[in-house]
């Protein structure tokens, strides 16, 4: 039996608690008003980066704005906006800064007839916008980091589905450590659907459909509200996260049956319930993806977005079982565990790697490509204003583990791997962060207080949900009918 | 007497594995050994230098990376300037997206053809080569090991009938 150690104990406390005030303090720094707004962005504009910033928010607008847009685009507006994009630095910059300027603010133009006081309405709106995504910015951080370790544990949880439907011979002395891992997604789910709630509240714009008078000057949201809508929409999550954490419970308890049982019938029902829970998963899968992450840019979409995210949260998920295993193994445990399946695991890590890029890419020649520019402007956003973290991710996620797991010998190195899942989570947290963000709070982001505070918060209550069921359970799954084969797996 | 040898022949690869680590426990030299399908894990047992056909893929497809860079650089940017997807830039960088598959392609090509060329020259295999392996049945149910004789001949052979092998036989080896 597993002890939780106090040290790492009182670490996710710490964890835990720097992360509350990091949140607590974004939250409270967040401007209230206009007027705040109207201070900020004088107090930048007077900084030496002053101009460049103006011009850079200025171009942030329309992307942003255009997903609100207000009316329909007019003609003559198109030489008016032109003023307001920046410069265009190549041809795609053209046509989508020139498609976005267009509705940006036709509406305040259309109804007030003098120029003065359209300027007016403009930069009120402006403020307001700011206002916003400012607002919209501790909600974002907490709303990233809860739903990435959400999924980091919905991953590892798919994964010891899929041992369990193959019935692999190979991982069955992990599944304890897996099932410690997938017990914080009953948890995780619980603090997400409250944000959720929260969001449907008007707490915050991070899903700006929501907002019944956005939907009632935007035609493109109006014709979706049979699918977006609030209460739909929350029944949709109410079953997607009962469902999960049901299988969750359900085959946690059959193992742990199996322990004691005298046949393998208990082993035969996580068979079934697993297979259905696949089939149940991918779909369900891809409609979170859509509702939770794909229409906080509700213009916006991409037929293969539900693969995407799950590759990114798949990684993820195997790369945790990898580091948990390598704590516990340098701790003493999981005597059975043996180089070959750590070895299986970091090979999992460098295919994943891979095929999260495989549909990254995919994902953006095709947009790239065709250059539709409501298509296009979902990647412009992201390389103007996100162009660190949209490229840093890639090499995070794609270059830096391609580089270093292609050798054999090194993904049977513990401090090698332990690097490699760092940064791999570490990348995977950023891929999450280039899909929420640019909607939410556009070209306010940084990673600072909140955002960090956001992930240690949620790592604290991860590490000390995960490590206290591990303790609840021998870490074998003695009577699993492939045990004897799992403990002497030889590569 | 050196080109001396002794065919042990085996009809299980369990079998035939178990003898393997024997063989090389009591330091006879293994020669060969024949077997009828891949044996998981045979090449470790007779301690044979790991293979170092990866890090040919590797350079392989570094070369094949490059050609597909090269090439359409050439034929896309240098020698007839594309308008590609819209964007007339006629610069590769900008255009990259649309050779990555076009990359990732060759890389796999290079890596894999030439890896098997390799593999073939290396096993000195190449078309109308003659069968090397000395007893028919390797080729379907039987597994040989050919080891080494240096003046023990009567000590290998029962040695090896401890070992399990349905059958002992000396060759003189030409």
């Amino acid at each position: 039996m597993y002890t939780f150690s106090s040290k790492l104990k009182t670490f996710s406390f710490i964890l835990m608690a720097v992360g509350l005030l990091g949140i607590g303090y974004g939250f409270l720094t967040a401007p209230k008003d206009i007027q705040e707004v109207e201070k900020l962005l004088a107090a930048e504009s007077h900084g030496g980066h002053g101009e460049a910033k103006h011009e850079a928010t200025a171009a942030a607008e329309p992307s942003h704005e255009a997903v609100a847009a207000h009316s329909e685009a007019t003609e003559e507006k198109k030489t008016e906006e032109s003023h307001e994009a920046v410069a265009p630095t190549d041809d795609t910059t053209k046509v989508a800064d020139a498609t976005h300027a267009e509705p940006v603010h036709a509406e305040a133009a259309v109804k007030k007839e003098g120029h003065d006081v359209s300027e007016e309405a403009e930069h009120k709106e402006h403020l307001n916008h700011v206002l916003h995504q400012l607002q919209n910015k501790p909600w974002s951080a907490l709303y990233v980091a809860c739903i990435f370790f959400m999924l980091v544990s919905l991953g590892v949880l798919v994964f010891y589905a899929i041992q369990q439907v193959a019935q692999a011979g190979w991982s069955p002395v992990l599944f304890r450590v897996m099932q410690g891992i997938t017990s914080y997604l009953p948890v995780g789910s619980v603090i997400f659907f409250v944000i959720l709630i929260l969001c449907g509240l008007h707490f915050n714009h991070i899903f700006i459909w929501l907002d019944p008078e956005v939907v009632a000057n935007d035609k493109l949201i109006a014709n979706k509200t049979g699918y977006l809508n609030f209460p739909f929409w929350i029944i949709r999550a109410a079953i997607f996260l009962t469902g999960w954490s049901l299988y969750q419970y359900f085959s946690r308890k059959n193992c742990l049956a199996q322990d004691e049982a005298n046949d393998d019938s208990f082993y035969k029902k996580n068979f079934n319930i697993s297979a259905m829970f696949l089939v149940f998963f991918i779909v369900s899968e891809s409609i979170m993806s859509w509702d939770w992450i794909m229409s906080i840019d509700p213009h916006w979409f991409s037929t293969l977005f539900g693969w995407y995210v799950f590759s990114s949260f798949f990684v993820s998920g195997v790369t945790t079982i990898a580091l948990i295993s390598l704590y516990l193994k340098s701790r003493g445990y999981l005597e059975h565990v043996n180089t070959s399946h750590i070895h299986d695991l970091a090979k999992f890590m460098f295919g994943l790697s891979v095929f999260w890029t495989y549909l990254w890419f995919s994902q953006f020649m095709l947009i790239w490509y065709a250059n539709i520019p409501e298509e296009v402007t979902y990647f412009i956003t992201r390389i103007e204003l996100y162009n660190l973290p949209f490229f840093g991710a890639v090499v995070m996620n794609f270059l830096f583990p391609l580089l270093i797991l292609i050798n054999t010998d090194f993904k049977r190195i513990t401090w090698v791997l332990v690097m490699a899942g760092i940064v791999i989570l570490a990348g995977h947290y950023i891929d999450f962060f280039n899909m929420i963000m640019p909607g939410t709070v556009g070209d306010r982001w940084f990673i600072g207080v909140p955002e960090i505070a956001s992930v240690l918060f949620f790592l604290g209550l991860f590490i000390y949900v995960v490590f206290t069921a591990l303790t609840k359970a021998p870490l074998l799954a003695k009577r699993n009918p492939f045990i004897g084969e799992s403990k002497h797996f030889h590569y | 007497m050196s080109n001396k040898v002794i065919y042990a022949i085996y009809n299980d690869d369990d079998i035939l594995m178990d003898a393997v680590k024997k063989t090389r426990a009591a330091h006879h030299h293994i020669e060969e050994v024949f077997t009828p399908f891949p044996v998981h894990g045979l090449d470790k047992a007779m301690g044979i230098a790991p293979t170092r056909l990866a890090i040919c893929a590797f350079l392989y497809g570094c070369v094949g990376i490059s050609v597909a860079t090269a090439m359409m650089n050439y034929i896309m940017i240098q020698d007839w300037p594309q308008d590609i997807g819209g964007k007339p830039s006629f610069s590769y960088i900008e255009n990259m997206p649309a050779f990555v598959p076009i990359m990732f392609e060759l890389t796999v090509f290079f890596a894999a053809h030439l890896m098997v060329i390799t593999f073939y020259m290396r096993s000195k295999l190449w078309p109308f080569k003659e069968a090397e392996n000395p007893d028919v049945r390797t080729t379907d149910d039987h597994f040989l090991m050919e080891v080494a004789v240096n003046d023990n001949e009567e000590e290998l052979i029962s040695f090896f009938q401890s070992t399990g092998a349905v059958e002992v036989k000396v060759i003189e080896k030409h």
